[in-house]
């Protein structure tokens, strides 16, 4: 069975985020990318999947401008077979992302879509949902476990108040949550070997899907600074305060 | 023009993220009414907020298990009748929703945190530390509201009650094989006016039952945990508050031995009053805290419990 694991470029995770002064969006100028954490996790799950014997090939892909190839690089690294770059310097929406995949789908014909749950940039939580849709494949989110035997996953999911759990006739759409798995590091004759791995790069017009926004960013503002940094002497002090002073016990 | 809610339910009632859901769809429109899927039980709850037209019920098995295909062929058969359909950013609503607006093919907006007109919205982007102000174009449109930052619909209502045929999901779907929901007397977390959160000081689950629950039951709060903790098996991860967890905004959030990563703060720096409990007076938590409390939880949690004591907690 072949996997797809769609992974993004973003802001790594540890950058203190800073909005542009004209409140077009986020300052990403000099400023530390890496993968999506979550995608970390998809790819990780995938190449458990190969060691498995369970996938057969994994292809990884990514839509985004030219430096996307490093973050594709390093899901190479993992163990990915082979990448795919749909290079555009476009922010693209979820749906329009979604409908990219679908095209790549239908070209690759995966068994299983492994997504991250979400980008922390856009924090939409949208694209493995939209692909399912898209696709009319079952579709499982928030996975913390991926089980495969045969032509069936059972997938166990987060979901508020526990968990759940779903099977999927494949192929389907799976997404990762932060419990699936902890992905390990490339190590370093890996990183040298991913490096003649192949990356195939295509423009978005190959694909002639309609990837026109929906919605019209107006702007990007920083939100309000909270007022914090005071101190409490003792726990009697933090009782006397919470019941005098805030009014909240 | 009418809004739809798609409910957040428990099954015999609608939980406040339905009334909260329902303020934001009559800012968008005068008419607005209600969805009740698979807890047809929960439509008189439903019936009773302020300012809904009527409450739709449906049945199925999907349904029943909140499946996103179920729900999305619903939103789907239904979906003509509104301009916009909404529902709140639970786990359900985040999983069915993008579903339902790539069937649809139309705009999503995840996790509406203000409205500035019918069709412009303010959404957290970068685990809220910027917000994005967003438009959507003409027609329908599909959107996720982030409960927390509104106010309840106030209820007084008598909406009348409608059941609709439920198409069972056409395509291929997931089908439910079981669920492991924990069962609290606790307040749950999402909506809870007070939250005791731990940690990965606490160090270990024994610690976290001894310390944090106690406390949290000696203020009549719910519990949540960082993801450090949830991670180390210390916590269930349905307790994780953050960026990728649950988001909530409780008049007191008592933060013991969490540091304050930014995925941390997002889920809960809008709370009313912070108090942090941390040994090192240098954590991030404190910038964000408005009362800050440098110690050892060890010494500093009986002492809170003893003060509580004293004035009849
Ligand atoms: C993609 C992604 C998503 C994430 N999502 C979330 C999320 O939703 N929620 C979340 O919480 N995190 C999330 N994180 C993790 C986050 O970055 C932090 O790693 C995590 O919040 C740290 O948890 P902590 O504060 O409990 O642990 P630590 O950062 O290790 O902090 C422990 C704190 O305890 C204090 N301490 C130690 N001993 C004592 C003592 N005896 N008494 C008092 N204080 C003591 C220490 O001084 C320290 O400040 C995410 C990370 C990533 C990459």
């Amino acid at each position: 069975m072949k996997v797809l694991v769609p992974v993004k470029r973003v802001i790594d995770y540890n950058v203190k985020v800073r909005v542009k002064p004209d409140q077009t969006g986020v300052d990403l100028a000099n400023v530390k990318m890496s993968m999506n954490p979550f995608d970390e996790i998809s790819t990780e799950e995938a190449v458990r999947l190969k060691e498995k014997g369970v996938a057969s090939e994994i292809v990884v892909i990514s839509i985004g401008p030219a430096q996307a190839q490093e973050t594709l690089r390093t899901a190479l690294a993992m163990g990915a077979d082979r990448g795919i770059l749909i290079q555009t310097d476009q922010d693209l929406e979820p749906l329009a992302v979604a409908k990219l995949l679908k095209a790549v789908v239908a070209e690759e014909a995966p068994g299983l879509v492994l997504l991250g749950k979400q980008a922390i940039d856009g924090d939409n939580n949208a694209v493995g949902q939209m692909l399912a849709a898209l696709l009319d494949w079952p579709q499982a989110t928030f996975a913390s476990k991926i089980e495969i035997s045969g032509d069936t996953a059972t997938v166990t999911r987060e979901v508020d108040g526990g968990l759940q759990v779903l099977s999927l006739s494949l192929p389907a759409v799976v997404t990762a949550d932060l419990r699936l798995n902890e992905p390990r590091y490339a190590s370093l004759p890996n990183i040298m070997k991913a490096k003649k791995k192949p990356i195939d790069i295509k423009p978005v017009a190959d694909y002639g899907v309609d990837v026109a926004p929906r919605l019209t960013v107006l702007k990007v503002a920083e939100p309000p600074k909270r007022q914090g940094g005071a101190k409490v002497e003792s726990a009697a002090d933090l009782v006397s305060k919470l019941k005098n002073e805030a009014g909240v016990i | 023009m009418a809004v739809l809610v798609i409910a957040d339910h428990d099954g015999a009632t609608v939980r406040d993220t339905t009334a909260k859901t329902v303020t934001v769809a009559l800012a968008i429109a005068s008419d607005v009414d209600v969805l009740v899927a698979g807890g047809s039980a929960a439509a008189a709850s439903a019936a009773k907020i302020s300012g809904v037209r009527k409450v739709l019920t449906a049945e199925s098995t999907g349904l029943g298990h909140n499946l996103a295909e179920a729900l999305t062929a619903l939103g789907e058969q239904l979906a003509g009748g509104y301009e916009a359909i909404l529902t709140p950013a639970t786990s359900v609503g985040k999983n069915f929703a993008p579903r339902l607006a790539a069937k649809l093919d139309v705009a999503l907006v995840s996790d509406i945190i203000e409205v500035v007109d019918a069709k412009t919205f303010v959404r957290p982007i970068y685990a809220g530390n910027a917000l994005e102000t967003v438009k959507v174009g003409e027609g329908r449109f599909v959107a996720t509201v982030r409960a927390t930052a509104f106010k309840a619909a106030s209820e007084g209502g008598a909406a009348p009650i409608e059941a609709v045929p439920a198409s069972d999901a056409t395509g291929r779907a997931a089908s439910f094989v079981s669920e492991e929901v924990v069962k609290s007397d606790r307040p749950e977390l999402a909506g809870a006016k007070i939250v005791v959160s731990g940690g990965r000081a606490l160090g270990s689950a024994e610690e976290f039952h001894r310390v944090i629950e106690p406390l949290a039951d000696k203020l009549g709060a719910a519990v949540g945990a960082s993801r450090a903790a949830v991670d180390a098996g210390y916590a269930p991860n349905d307790y994780q508050v953050g960026q990728t967890g649950k988001v909530v905004a409780p008049d007191l959030y008592v933060a013991v031995g969490i540091s304050g990563a930014i995925q941390h703060l997002a889920g809960m720096k809008d709370s009313k009053i912070i108090v942090a409990i941390n040994k090192d007076a240098d954590a991030p938590i404190f910038q964000i805290a408005d009362y800050g409390l440098v110690a050892d939880y060890k010494v500093a949690v009986p002492d809170l419990m003893a003060e509580l004591e004293k004035i009849g907690k």
